[in-house]
């Protein structure tokens, strides 16, 4: 668990009660300039059912942003910064050290406090006291490495978003949603037909997909806090591709009820859809730019599958994507300024990203089926499906492609990730 | 949530300014994690609808007849009925003008190579196709409905060529298989 620069396997099942099969992350290869820094245990940790600490440790770690010193063997852990031997924390080369500590209070919830320092300059960077119940054990933990994160290399974190994905084992389909380290894997819809293309609203509270329960595709948006599903699109012929608009309101969605497959928007509880691609080709694949202004998308309308963008109300679109006969699944970055795409190449599938100022094109992955990519809410990481052993995988690339995580669930068919949005709390 | 990340920075960097170290309590700030995921309900589970039991005349079923024959291939990447699947398509044509109260689903399916979503695209154009030609002879577009199950329902799984051509397919399924 505190090896450096290897390749770890986190065997989550353990930490968690479900009795369904995890997500198990496997990380490959480390970012640039990594930021060395110790994680000791916290103080009095052992009252809750997980370490703090551990969990704190793996979602640096699995960033790829940081390197874990060796933090074992300390006694006793110190639980204020006048306790800090730094000294010895330079020697080792120590750039950033978080201490902390856990103590149960009079009410029967827990206080965990941590503090993080600037080890070379020897001050206070960052601490936060948390006040939880024995439930909170693991959603703490998380925002405390998203706070450390931020404060260390100016992004935010994503270690308390959460992942929608869908399982296929044997002829049944679970859209499922986990943390974002894959732990805590919920089951919010079960069929026997297959579901496809989960998308995340912006609030982190409803999930829109495609489902084929009435044996073509029908778009469904799902509440995740009452469970209630609404058809939002179920016209005669396929109801495909939903992508939210950045305000929640509407959807984008992809019919072919007036023939061909062909991009409306529609409100988000299905109503008044209003076509705004008019042509004979295949248009699929809407994808809002943050801004709310564009829409980017798949067009074979110049012979063959290529990105275009256009106003959100229609009109002229522009091609983006030229090399190559096969780039489809266009995603924007939350910052607007890079698209990843899947492109074909010597009939391998493979993530690229696109440097939308600069005009760079850069291979993220190698793999052979490379499919659905989604970005972290902080554009950091791009989460994807690809294939191993002939089974579906998830697998996450960092925006740079040096860190690299495969995501996999035992003896089961994971595909179409969908990162969700930060939670504004 | 940013606002309160903002004070802690500013809170931490004045600590951090004033260069003594922190004393109890000093420079933490106090927090309550919002469980900040909603609840998750339970599981919805999905049956999906089966064929509404309505009898398929026996002329569509004989494996003699060439109305038994539903299948249509196609090349990679292409949507274009080749010639040889002509005569299926005429003899579907042809029982369907002749019965009017005859309703057929067309379903385009794809390999799974590329992107789910442009399969569905791609097995919509290739039911669609199938559909006009219909149309072209005389059925009429309320006995009809053509949709895409891109390459999400294979009825071949091997990474090999012969597997992917026999998913490159529409399906014309009569009301009652469907």
């Amino acid at each position: 668990m505190r090896s450096m620069f290897r390749s770890i396997l986190l065997l989550l099942a353990l930490v968690c009660s479900s009795a369904q099969a995890q997500l198990s992350i496997e990380i490959t290869g480390g970012g640039a300039n990594q930021i060395p820094i110790g994680v000791l245990r916290f103080a009095g940790e052992q009252v809750l059912s997980q370490n703090i600490s551990d969990i704190v440790e793996a979602d640096l770690q699995r960033s790829g942003r940081f390197r874990m010193l060796f933090a074992g063997n300390v006694e006793p852990l110190p639980t204020e910064m006048a306790q800090v031997n730094f000294t010895d924390w330079k020697s080792r080369s120590a750039d950033a050290l978080v201490i902390g500590s856990v103590v149960r209070l009079a009410d029967g919830r827990f206080e965990a406090r941590f503090r993080l320092f600037d080890v070379p300059k020897q001050t206070q960077i960052g601490g936060v006291a948390f006040t939880m119940n024995a439930q909170q054990v693991r959603t703490t933990a998380h925002r405390i490495a998203d706070l450390i994160y931020e404060k260390l290399t100016g992004d935010r974190g994503v270690f308390s978003t959460r992942i929608a994905y869908v399982v296929k084992q044997g002829s049944r389909f679970e859209l499922q949603i986990a943390d974002a380290d894959g732990v805590g894997a919920q089951t919010a819809l079960a069929s026997r037909e297959p579901i496809m293309s989960p998308a995340w609203s912006p609030d982190g509270t409803r999930l829109a997909y495609v489902s084929f329960e009435n044996k073509k595709p029908v778009v469904y948006v799902h509440s995740l806090v009452s469970g209630q599903r609404q058809a939002v699109a179920n016209f005669k012929g396929s109801n495909s591709a939903p992508a939210w608009s950045s305000d929640g309101k509407q959807l984008a969605v992809v019919l072919s009820k007036d023939g061909g497959s062909q991009i409306y928007l529609i409100g988000a509880d299905g109503s008044s859809p209003r076509r705004i691609t008019n042509s004979a080709s295949i248009d699929t694949e809407p994808f809002f730019s943050p801004d709310g202004q564009s829409i980017y998308f798949t067009s074979d309308r110049g012979g063959s599958p290529q990105i275009y963008r256009m106003g959100v109300g229609g009109g002229e679109a522009t091609r983006v994507t030229f090399d190559g006969s096969y780039n489809v699944s266009p995603r924007i970055s939350s910052d607007g300024k890079t698209l990843v795409y899947i492109a074909r190449e010597g009939g391998r599938f493979q993530l690229k990203s696109f440097d939308l100022a600069s005009r760079q094109t850069q291979a993220l992955t190698d793999g052979q089926h490379d499919e659905s990519p989604s970005f972290a809410p902080n554009g950091k990481m791009i989460l994807y499906a690809t294939q191993s052993n002939n089974r579906g995988s998830l697998a996450a690339v960092s925006i740079d492609a040096r860190v690299k995580q495969r995501l996999s669930v035992q003896a089961a068919d994971v595909r179409e990730p969908a990162w969700g949005p930060f939670f504004n709390n | 949530m940013k606002n309160l990340l903002s004070f802690v920075a500013v809170a931490a960097l004045l600590a951090g300014c004033s260069g003594t170290p922190t004393l109890e309590k000093a420079g933490v700030e106090d927090r309550t994690p919002s469980t900040s995921v909603p609840t998750q309900p339970g599981i919805s589970t999905v049956t999906p609808v089966g064929p509404k039991g309505d009898q398929v005349p026996n002329e569509l079923k004989d494996p003699n007849n060439v109305l038994s024959k539903r299948s249509i291939f196609y090349d990679y990447d292409k949507y274009d009925v080749k010639d040889e699947y002509k005569p299926l398509v005429q003899a579907h044509a042809r029982y369907l003008a002749q019965h009017r109260d005859a309703k057929i689903l067309i379903q385009g399916n794809c390999d799974e190579r590329g992107s789910r979503e442009y399969n569905i695209a791609l097995g919509q154009k290739r039911a669609d196709g199938v559909k006009k030609i219909l149309q072209l002879m005389g059925v009429q577009e309320s006995q009809m409905e053509s949709v895409s199950l891109g390459e999400e329902k294979p009825r071949c799984t091997e990474n090999t060529e012969a597997c992917y051509s026999q998913n490159r397919r529409s399906d014309v399924l009569y009301r009652g298989e469907y």
